[in-house]
């Protein structure tokens, strides 16, 4: 056992991969490691920065650890960390990304002066009046009328959108970027089953609902099994 | 046991103070007995629309801090054979003077004596606010066919929705112009009632009549023949459980009517 390799270095289509072994202990890694990279930077004698990836397989790894690790590979000079994967997070991270995967419902009139927030994406069954605002880390989504602010992708995904049966918003925001209801209010405009996307020149645009179904494909979370 | 509802609105101006005089002397038209609180406390003027102003010898604060028993600080309306009390607001302090824990206390020993505890609650959402919601089991929103002051009444039922001890709010759309709002330059009432979506108890026409009574000391409900009047006495049947169809706003005005009806449930 002592002479098995917790640090090994493989080539692969992707580039350099780092692989850390999982059962040593952190600081008996770390040594290993900068050992191994002092080693290997006497063979390599190239200038130009390689990235490479790390696997710790089934560690867990700090916030703090991440960095001192990215800092000693980063110190030998020609190699720069890409990514570093890992097998496990906390049980907080987990809990955070299925909220932020879940769509919320909520059946209630959203009225002046209230905000409704949720992490991940919202289903309103019910109006948002001037004053209200919905905010999202996800999408939003709004059965009734939309006449408050309604913010999507509020952790910042450009991606995130707004649909509404009747689109009358005071301002709409999309991960930073918003936009404001025209001055003039033509109010015998039909604003029904619209939806607003951030497009390729960073601008809100509000479009009828069916353009989702090219623009963001991946709404669809059903995976279709049959014909 | 009686029932205490609160008269509420956000904006100041709507006529909170007009529509708690007018529902309190209705109902004790209707033989119900009914103490009107005002809770204004420092801008107190229910006593003024009552014609009551100079019977005042002790107010709501003096209740509060028991400097008098409750019913000596009652101001009898003489017109109603002991059915119509006022609990006025005291002018020289502010809001702060009372908790909602002492108001609630006070409209429960209240509600033993009274069919009906009728609350006139200040403007704002502060302090005077929570008093006047404190006590309170019912709540009629005050508003008018403005844009500004629909927006506080939203703003007023999402907080009277939170009150856990509260019913679900009524409103009442007051001061209408049928005129202005036929030529859609008010907004109209199925937009009002759609946007705030609560349930619609009364509406009332904007009389020069109500201003005048009001001056006088006499609520319009008094006097039966004013359209005001009228509503105000239909929505005191309501409270009280009767089911009344909306009065129409103009004699021609059967569009308008019709859909209301429809609201009501009225064939």
């Amino acid at each position: 056992m002592k002479n098995r390799q917790n640090v090994t270095i493989k080539g692969t289509k992707g580039g350099l991969v780092l692989h850390l072994d999982d059962r040593c202990s952190y600081q008996e890694l770390k040594r290993e490691l900068d050992d191994k990279l002092t080693a290997n930077l006497r063979t390599q004698e190239e200038r130009h920065l390689i990235t490479v990836k790390v696997e710790v397989g089934n560690r867990y790894l700090t916030g703090e650890q991440r960095e001192e690790l990215k800092e000693l590979i980063r110190k030998k000079k020609n190699l720069v960390v890409d990514d570093i994967e890992s097998n496990v997070i906390t049980k907080e991270e987990a809990n955070r990304l299925k909220e932020e995967n879940e769509v919320m419902t909520v059946s209630r009139i959203v009225r002046s002066g209230q905000v409704l927030r949720v992490p991940g994406d919202l289903l309103l069954i019910g109006d948002v009046n001037p004053g209200g605002t919905v905010i999202a880390g996800g999408n939003i989504f709004i059965m009734g009328i939309l006449k408050g602010i309604a913010h999507a992708g509020s952790f910042g995904n450009d991606h995130a959108v707004i649909a509404a049966s009747s689109m009358k918003p005071s301002q709409l925001r999309i991960a930073s970027h918003i936009n404001r209801a025209p001055d003039s209010n033509p109010l015998t405009e039909n604003r029904e089953m619209e939806c607003a996307y951030i497009n390729d020149n960073h601008q809100i645009i509000i479009d009828r609902l069916q353009a989702l179904i090219q623009l963001r494909p991946n709404l669809t979370r059903l995976v279709e099994g049959g014909h | 046991m009686g029932e205490a509802i609160v008269i509420t609105s956000g904006k100041g101006g709507v006529g909170k103070t007009t529509t708690s005089a007018n529902i309190g002397t209705a109902l004790a038209l209707q033989g119900k007995k009914v103490c009107l609180v005002d809770t204004d406390i420092g801008l107190r003027n229910l006593d003024v629309v009552m014609g009551l102003e100079n019977r005042i010898i002790y107010d709501l604060v003096d209740v509060i801090e028991k400097r008098c028993k409750t019913h000596q600080a009652l101001v009898k309306d003489k017109r109603f054979d002991g059915l119509l009390y006022l609990l006025p607001a005291a002018q020289t302090v502010d809001k702060t003077a009372v908790k909602p824990e002492q108001m609630k206390e006070l409209v429960e020993e209240l509600k033993q004596d009274y069919d009906y505890i009728i609350i006139d609650c200040p403007a704002g959402i502060e302090q005077g606010y929570k008093n006047a919601v404190a006590g309170a089991d019912k709540a009629i929103v005050v508003t008018t066919p403005e844009v500004s002051a629909v927006r506080d009444a939203d703003r007023i039922i999402g907080l009277l929705e939170k009150e856990k001890d509260l019913e679900s709010p009524k409103l009442i759309v007051n001061r209408i112009r049928y005129n202005m709002m036929k030529s859609g330059d008010m907004l109209d009432i199925d937009e009002i009632t759609q946007h705030l979506s609560i349930e619609l108890i009364g509406i009332v026409a904007d009389d020069e009549e109500v201003i005048k009574a009001s001056n006088h000391g006499e609520p319009i409900a008094l006097n039966p023949n004013s359209k005001a009047s009228i509503a105000y006495r239909n929505i005191a049947r309501r409270i009280l459980g009767e089911s009344i169809p909306l009065q129409p706003l103009e004699e021609a005005n059967k569009g308008v009517f019709s859909k209301l009806k429809k609201f009501f449930g009225v064939r």
